[in-house]
């Protein structure tokens, strides 16, 4: 159960506890997040919400570890990343979290086979072993037979479950979603959504996404409302206390 | 090497320009390999001139001559070992854009001077005994397409007539650089039919001295031993002589190297706006392979090994041209004795567009390395 009063148990998957981050803008501080706390549980779907600038994609990027907070801590299945050098950083990343961005972001003069397999070109596996790995991804977002065409040959619904099989290929401990629909139309939204739920359910998926759309949010098991940098509601019922801070 | 795919794909994502940087580097390896071979045309002969090797002529100009009665006087000097001596001809074969150098030579004590001149003996033996006979550089038979026991008419110049000599042998440079082009025949033949007031006369000696660190005394002996005489003396290393006539054709080496370096300064900034446009252009892709794991260093090592493979590949391709140019033949026989692209400059040439390929790719390389995901992102 999602919790954001900072007294989660310790075994939770994710915890953040008092984060904060700041940006310099000239002399301006600009504080994004403000003492923010949340235990997610494996397993567990969450959807934020809020309006632009409240500090949604910051906190994703720093549960990701492609940020770095001014205060406070992140631990992921026992590792605390905060502290952790560039390069650990960019190791912890390859092997616990699965990235699915709004513009897809697939490299374009790679063909769908081809981006599925790059986080696994880091491992040791060999050649035969990838290649199970990235079939089994592709049949799991239902594009077995899109795997030799190039991102410019696939529709925005299909680049899309192309990203989520990358994200998903190397068995990562949970996904952090960008706005996934957020480029799409309603169908192939609601198509994105139904593989994600999929993942979430059948496959045991951790999924964290940001998204404005509020039918998609409803998507997930629990919507947490940021506001000015703090967490202010949550729409399964779980208690938010004033700002998310105890 | 499983990163290939990535590599191959990167490197052919925008194909026209991929050609294009690919032929600036070739352009500029193909003049730097022609400017090589023209630069070795005119040095070679300075590169490979013996260090024993001196060269007497007349004080005033080249054109003067010297009587051969100097001939035993020289020899006296001490530390002087051997001597020969010759006369330009300067004939015309056929046509007079036909140039090559025409010298009579003193055949006894030429190859003991010369020992750069590789000739079958059988054909020297009878060279030897042909008072009309001559050889000739292997490049100059090559030219003509002349045949030992040829006959070859040369008109002369300041020596009126046509001269009918037998080509007795076709020599070869002991060394690469050695000319080729130089057709060699009897200096008593020559002063048989000059003219009476050229009798007893030669162009220039050359002599081998037996410790090539007392070249300075024995050049001193020898202008000494000449001075207030109405043929007085010149004496320099062969190799200062060969600079000096080098020389005559301007500044050989600055001009190569100015042109080089203002060639391939232009590639640097050429080559470095393309791979940092290249770049720039994959800016959120490079944010992608970060944030799915891939290092700092992965990322600039892509950039950078992707510079080096275009400047190598374009280098090698400019270089194979230039050497095929040279295959071809040489286009100016007259005033070019040797046309070939040395090792060195192939070699040099590759390490330059290595060089130039790693500078103009470092910058774009950092500037990957340090990119942060989360601004790259933000930008897109």
């Amino acid at each position: 159960m999602v919790r954001v009063d900072g007294r989660g148990q310790s075994s939770s998957l994710i915890q953040v506890r008092g984060l904060d981050k700041k940006y310099q803008r000239g002399s301006e501080e600009i504080h994004v997040l403000q003492g923010l706390n949340l235990d997610v549980e494996k397993g567990e779907f969450i959807a934020f919400m809020g309006p632009s600038g409240s500090g949604k994609t910051t906190l994703l990027n720093l549960l990701g570890g492609l940020d770095v907070p001014s205060a406070g801590t992140v631990t992921v299945a026992g590792d605390e990343i905060t502290h952790m050098s560039r390069s650990v950083l960019t190791q912890w990343r390859a092997r616990h979290v699965g990235f699915v961005f709004q513009m897809y972001n697939l490299i374009p003069v790679l063909t769908a086979y081809q981006n599925v397999e790059l986080p696994l070109l880091l491992t040791k596996l060999s050649k035969t072993q990838r290649r199970e790995h990235v079939e089994t991804a592709l049949n799991v977002v239902g594009l077995p037979d899109r795997m030799h065409h190039y991102p410019r040959q696939l529709s925005g619904g299909q680049e899309q479950r192309v990203a989520i099989a990358r994200a998903i290929v190397s068995d990562p401990t949970f996904l952090l979603c960008d706005e996934p629909t957020g480029d799409l139309d309603r169908k192939s939204a609601d198509e994105i959504m139904n593989l994600i739920e999929e993942l979430v359910k059948q496959h045991g998926k951790t999924v964290l996404m940001v998204t404005h759309d509020p039918v998609v949010a409803q998507r997930a098991g629990t919507t947490l409302h940021l506001e000015k940098g703090a967490l202010v509601g949550s729409t399964r019922g779980e208690e938010v206390t004033a700002g998310g801070r105890r | 090497m499983k990163f290939r795919g990535l590599m191959y794909a990167n490197l052919f994502r925008k194909k026209t320009r991929l050609i294009l940087i690919v032929g600036c580097f070739a352009s500029a390896l193909f003049l730097f390999g022609v400017l090589a071979v023209v630069k070795k045309a005119f040095s070679g002969g300075v590169e490979i001139a013996g260090a024993d090797r001196l060269l007497i002529i007349n004080r005033t100009s080249i054109i003067q001559p010297l009587p051969l009665s100097y001939r035993e006087r020289i020899l006296k000097i001490p530390g002087v070992k051997q001597i020969t001596y010759a006369n330009w001809f300067g004939g015309v074969y056929q046509d007079e854009r036909n140039f090559f150098p025409q010298i009579a030579v003193d055949v006894e004590n030429e190859r003991t001077v010369y020992p750069e001149i590789v000739v079958p003996d059988n054909q020297w033996q009878t060279f030897l005994k042909d008072r009309p006979g001559a050889i000739a550089g292997a490049a100059t038979a090559k030219r003509f397409g002349w045949k030992v026991g040829d006959h070859i008419p040369i008109k002369g110049t300041f020596i009126p007539g046509v001269w009918d000599f037998n080509l007795d042998g076709i020599y070869h440079g002991s060394q690469k650089d050695f000319d080729e082009t130089q057709f060699l025949f009897h200096w008593d033949y020559f002063e048989e039919k000059v003219p009476e007031r050229f009798k007893g006369k030669v162009g220039w000696y050359v002599i081998r001295i037996a410790n090539p660190e007392d070249a300075v005394r024995i050049i001193k002996a020898i202008d000494d031993e000449f001075s207030n005489s109405p043929y007085e003396t010149r004496t320099d290393t062969e190799k200062s002589f060969a600079a000096g006539w080098v020389k005559q054709f301007g500044n050989i080496e600055f001009l190569v190297l100015t042109i080089g370096g203002v060639v391939f300064f232009t590639l640097l900034l050429v080559a470095g706006n393309t791979m940092a446009i290249a770049v720039r252009e994959r800016t959120a892709e490079m944010a992608v392979l970060k944030a799915v794991g891939y290092s700092d260093r992965f990322v600039m090592l892509m950039v950078l090994l992707e510079s080096l493979t275009i400047a190598a590949v374009g280098g090698i391709v400019g270089v194979a041209l230039a050497k095929a140019l040279t295959l071809l033949g040489n286009p100016l026989p007259n005033v070019l004795p040797m046309f070939y692209l040395p090792s060195m400059a192939v070699l040099s040439g590759l390490g330059i567009a290595v060089a130039i390929g790693a500078v103009s790719g470092i910058i774009p390389a950092v500037g990957a390395m340090r990119l942060r995901v989360v601004d790259a992102l933000r930008r897109v």
